[in-house]
């Protein structure tokens, strides 16, 4: 052992001894979760890619010059080129122009039916949860019985009914029991925290119930209510591009990705670009919405924090 | 146990009713009546003939009841519409004998499949079974379910012409049409097997098990499968009821005659009686095997005393 | 202390976890021997590496995410277990070593009766049929005191108190009679009652069988009528180590004084509040350049900020790792007044 001197050996006690305890910074939770997507290759390149579609559906119909409606006699079924980027359909309409708007019209059911049945979802669940007792027993119930109808029959039948064709009725179709899974999942959630000390001790300080469920309850569900709206999207696009192919979906000359798609299937095998692009986009959709939400489920759930 | 059954039984009913009820009250409040896609063109007295025959001169609430007391009593769904003589019961169910003979093989081998997927996904994780693996399943997901069978009748009619393209009778007609099916189903319990069986694995009576010298194989086998498959049985009625819509677009495609195929195209023809019969129908099967599953559920986990739940 | 015969040998034990984060030290380079039939507990705060030090003796650990560092050694009947293959790992686990984990609510398979629980570990061991595993099993309970064993036997776990299953949990590890029995804190998810009975129990088995028992907790009133050596680790290491009686009497690390003061006493003169530890013991993530404890210590000196002390053996098996029984460091009491002999 090499010198040691008396100096060293002189008691300074913990006051002030100096060491740090802890050289990692802490860090928040939504900054732990950020943290942990960015960390997440394939959720980030998924994140990338939703951003670009999202992009391309917003821009992409004005980029050609042909209007997604207009129809060219002289110019049917061509394939990919210069002129037509994507080709053109049996009309002779310009497909990159239609599949755009197409996935303008695919991206705004999907965020629309999202959105609505996660806003019902989410208030009819802290409802039920919240009041508890009979109210709770009774909202379930309902939820029970209109979640065990298959929730596709609903969907035609609802189109069937109405007849029309327009985005609200398809929404509403696709949003009229889509919300129950959210309800129950928010319930299920909130009942577990609702029986958790903070909560607890909130309402014994007196704060009204109305201010601890907003205050503690949903920003807590939080993390699983971004999870659910992610999965939800490609869902909503998803059961979309289905009523398309059993045509109850969006009427030409409007048109989504499922329509395009649905109408290019006959004659698939003469024209086979007009049913992988919009097939593709589809595809790219479903992709990056569900990598997306597999990323932020590993970078929302708490258990995983180290 | 009883007791929970019966109560499940109880519930199963008012769902039901409920079902019918809204089917039946939504479909005769659309304006003008069932018979306006067909109708108008008819003379007058066949006109008459014709709501006679269904009964549409009574008031809808009489109608209703005639038509739940026809079902309750003789399992009856009345006439179709749209090609009079042909009974609605004798459509569903040959329609139900034919899908039921492609549904239950597509569950069969997609559950069983997925399962496998899924395990050899967890065990290999992150490493490339594992990539594989998911991306079947991601394709799975994200890739229409009529866009698939075009792909697969291309791939296997025209270019390679093991199978034939449509129709129905022998085996390999059924093929395509369960592989199509089968995808939805593979992807679905790959997923769920793969985060199930890692959870399971993590566990502490798995280590329990490795501290008393078990074997790797058998800790999967004993412990970690049976572990895992319980909560799995849980999605099996979300995919069941995924293999019964995803006939509609298959049997269309294939041209086969089940009852989705006839569902679809009651749709397209509007033929109202085939789709309130074809609609309540679906209700029951799915109530039921939903019944059946939860059941099942409460049988094979230990843990679970359907008596206690609530 | 007489010559006794070591059954078990660890050598420079390190086992780190690889996080994203970066590596965690867990364990670093921690030495031992369990000697036949006697009683060792292992003493630490949460986190102090004593947990994956008793997992990594059965190899108990995720390879990737954790991993034992080259240059460890675990040697059981000079046979090293880090070095063994599936084959012989698996004759070692549960018929060499058996273990208690910590809880028995998460620690029995929730789908396998504990009879079968129990027989599985028989039946690898031995070569018997499964009926008569099926009777031994029931011995084994019959052993660990549970009532009606017969009847317990069927029951899946949840069907079973905490207690009991914890009484499962050690029947399964004594199933082939272990010459080790490891128990993870066995008594910190249970009732204060039932903590006891489970170390009646416990002691009740020594006796019968004369197996060693390594047993890990935080709790040192445990461990006072119960283990006849204690180690203390602390971050990773064992800090003050020697027999039951030296440990209580004679604490020579600032730790160990630390945790005895914060156990309560009866005779105890003085009645004001227990003596508690302040802080938490030093991110395992960082690379240690003193002595771990010096943050916390109110001995603390700028050489135990400079440099890790060195184990200093004060005779008896009892040794110490701190600066303060160096030769230059001041009297600071009990701590450290017999130092001179030693250096």
């Amino acid at each position: 052992m090499e010198e040691l001197s008396q100096e060293q050996f002189r008691i300074i006690g913990i006051e002030d001894n100096g060491t740090e305890h802890s050289a990692r910074k802490k860090v928040g939770y939504w900054q732990d979760a950020w943290r942990r997507l960015r960390a997440n290759k394939i959720a980030m390149a998924a994140l990338v890619l939703l951003i670009l579609l999202l992009l391309m559906t917003i821009i992409g119909p004005h980029l050609t010059g042909y209007s997604y409606e207009e129809m060219d006699k002289a110019s049917k079924n061509l394939p990919p080129s210069a002129a037509h980027w994507f080709g053109t359909d049996e009309l002779g309409r310009d497909l990159f122009t239609r599949v755009w708007q197409g996935g303008r019209v695919s991206m705004i059911i999907g965020l629309f039916s999202a959105a609505v049945s996660t806003l019902i979802g989410v208030l009819y669940g802290s409802i039920s949860a919240f009041f508890g007792g009979v109210v709770d027993n009774i909202m379930m119930r309902i939820v029970e019985i209109l979640i065990s109808i298959p929730y596709l029959i609903i969907v035609i039948l609802i189109s069937v009914i109405t007849d029309s064709k327009d985005l609200g009725t398809m929404i509403l179709a696709l949003t009229l029991t889509g919300w129950c899974g959210t309800a129950r999942l928010i319930r299920g959630q909130i009942l577990q925290l609702r029986e958790q000390e903070y909560v607890l001790a909130a309402e014994a300080l007196g704060v009204s119930p109305f201010k601890v469920i907003l205050k503690h309850l949903i920003p807590n569900t939080l993390g699983l209510i971004i999870v659910g709206v992610t999965f939800d999207i490609p869902g909503y696009i998803f059961s979309e591009t289905f009523l398309s192919y059993i045509g109850l979906g969006i009427q030409a000359p409007a048109t989504s990705w499922g329509a395009l798609a649905s109408a290019a299937q006959a004659n698939f095998r003469f024209y086979p670009y007009q049913l992988f692009l919009p097939s593709l986009m589809i595809a790219l959709t479903m992709l990056s919405f569900t990598l997306l939400g597999d990323g932020l489920r590993d970078a929302l759930d708490p258990r995983m924090r180290h | 146990m009883f007791r929970y059954i019966l109560k499940r039984f109880l519930y199963m009913f008012i769902t039901l009713f409920c079902i019918t009820a809204a089917t039946f009250f939504l479909m005769h409040s659309i304006p003008g009546d069932p018979l306006s896609y067909m109708a108008k063109k008819l003379p007058d007295q066949t006109r008459e003939n014709y709501y006679e025959k269904y009964g549409l001169n009574e008031s809808v609430p009489k109608q209703f009841g005639i038509f739940l007391k026809n079902i309750v009593t003789e399992f009856n769904f009345g006439e179709s519409i749209r090609y009079p003589g042909r009974k609605v019961t004798e459509t569903i169910v040959e329609g139900a004998g034919v899908s039921a003979a492609v549904g239950f093989q597509a569950l069969f081998w997609g559950v069983s499949i997925g399962i496998i997927l899924g395990v050899i996904a967890a065990y290999f994780r992150n490493r490339w079974p594992d990539y594989l693996i998911m991306f079947i399943a991601i394709l799975g997901v994200t890739i229409p379910v009529f866009v698939f069978a075009s792909l697969v009748q291309y791939l296997f009619t025209v270019k390679l012409r093991w199978f034939p393209t449509t129709g129905w009778g022998s085996w390999k007609e059924m093929v395509l049409p369960v592989i199509t099916l089968a995808l939805g189903s593979i992807a679905g319990y790959a997923r769920y097997m793969k985060s199930s069986v890692l959870e399971t694995i993590n566990q502490d009576y798995i280590l329990t098990a490795r501290a008393k010298g078990v074997s790797e194989f058998n800790i999967l086998r004993r412990h970690v499968l049976r572990n895992s498959i319980i909560p799995a049985v849980t999605i099996l009625g979300p995919e069941i009821a995924a293999v019964f819509t995803g006939a509609f677009v298959t049997e269309k495609m294939f041209g086969i005659p089940g009852l989705g195929f006839y569902y679809v195209n009651s749709i397209n023809d509007r033929d109202y009686t085939m789709i309130i019969g074809t609609t309540v129908f679906y209700a029951i099967l799915f109530v039921a095997v939903q019944l059946v599953v939860d059941i099942l559920y409460g049988v094979i986990d230990p843990r679970i005393t359907l008596t206690k739940q609530e | 202390m007489e010559q006794q015969e070591k059954i078990l040998e660890v050598k420079n034990l390190r086992v780190n976890f690889n996080t994203y984060a970066g590596k965690i030290q867990a364990v670093r380079g921690v030495n031992f021997s369990l000697y036949k039939g006697e009683t060792l507990a292992i003493v630490g705060e949460s986190g102090c590496g004593k947990t994956v030090t008793s997992k990594a003796l059965l190899r108990l650990y995720q390879p990737p995410l954790v991993s034992v560092a080259e240059g460890s050694e675990i040697l059981y009947d000079g046979q090293d277990v880090l070095k063994m293959n599936k084959k012989q790992l698996q004759a070692y686990r549960g018929r060499e070593v058996g273990m208690i984990f910590q809880d028995p609510m998460t620690s029995l398979n929730p789908t396998m009766k504990v009879g079968d629980q129990i027989a599985e570990a028989l039946r690898i061991h031995n070569k018997i049929s499964k009926k008569e595993a099926a009777v031994l099993a029931v011995e084994k309970l019959r052993l660990v005191d549970i009532p009606n064993p017969e009847k317990r036997a069927e029951c899946y776990p949840h069907q079973l108190s905490g207690g009991m299953r914890q009484r499962v949990v050690i029947a399964i590890a004594l199933s082939c009679s272990p010459k080790i029995i490891i128990a993870d804190e066995p008594t910190t998810a249970l009732d204060v009652t039932i903590q006891a009975q489970i170390l009646d129990l416990l002691m009740e088995i020594r006796e019968k069988t004369h197996t060693a028992i390594i047993l890990v907790t935080h709790d040192l009133g445990v461990v006072a009528n119960f283990a006849s050596r204690i180690q203390v680790m602390y971050a990773g290491q064992i800090v003050e180590r020697g027999s039951t009686r030296d440990l209580f009497y004679q604490p020579r690390h600032p730790y160990t004084r630390a945790l005895l003061d914060s156990v309560p006493k009866l005779s105890s003169k003085t009645h004001g509040e227990l003596y508690s530890l302040k802080g938490t013991p030093p991110d395992l993530i960082l690379e240690l350049k003193g002595c771990p404890f010096a943050a916390r210590c109110q001995y603390c000196m700028p050489v135990c900020q400079e440099r890790m002390p060195e184990e200093i053996d004060l005779g008896e098996g009892h040794s110490v790792s701190c600066w303060l029984q160096h030769p230059m460091a001041p009297d600071v009491g009990p701590l450290n007044d017999g130092r001179k002999a030693g250096a």
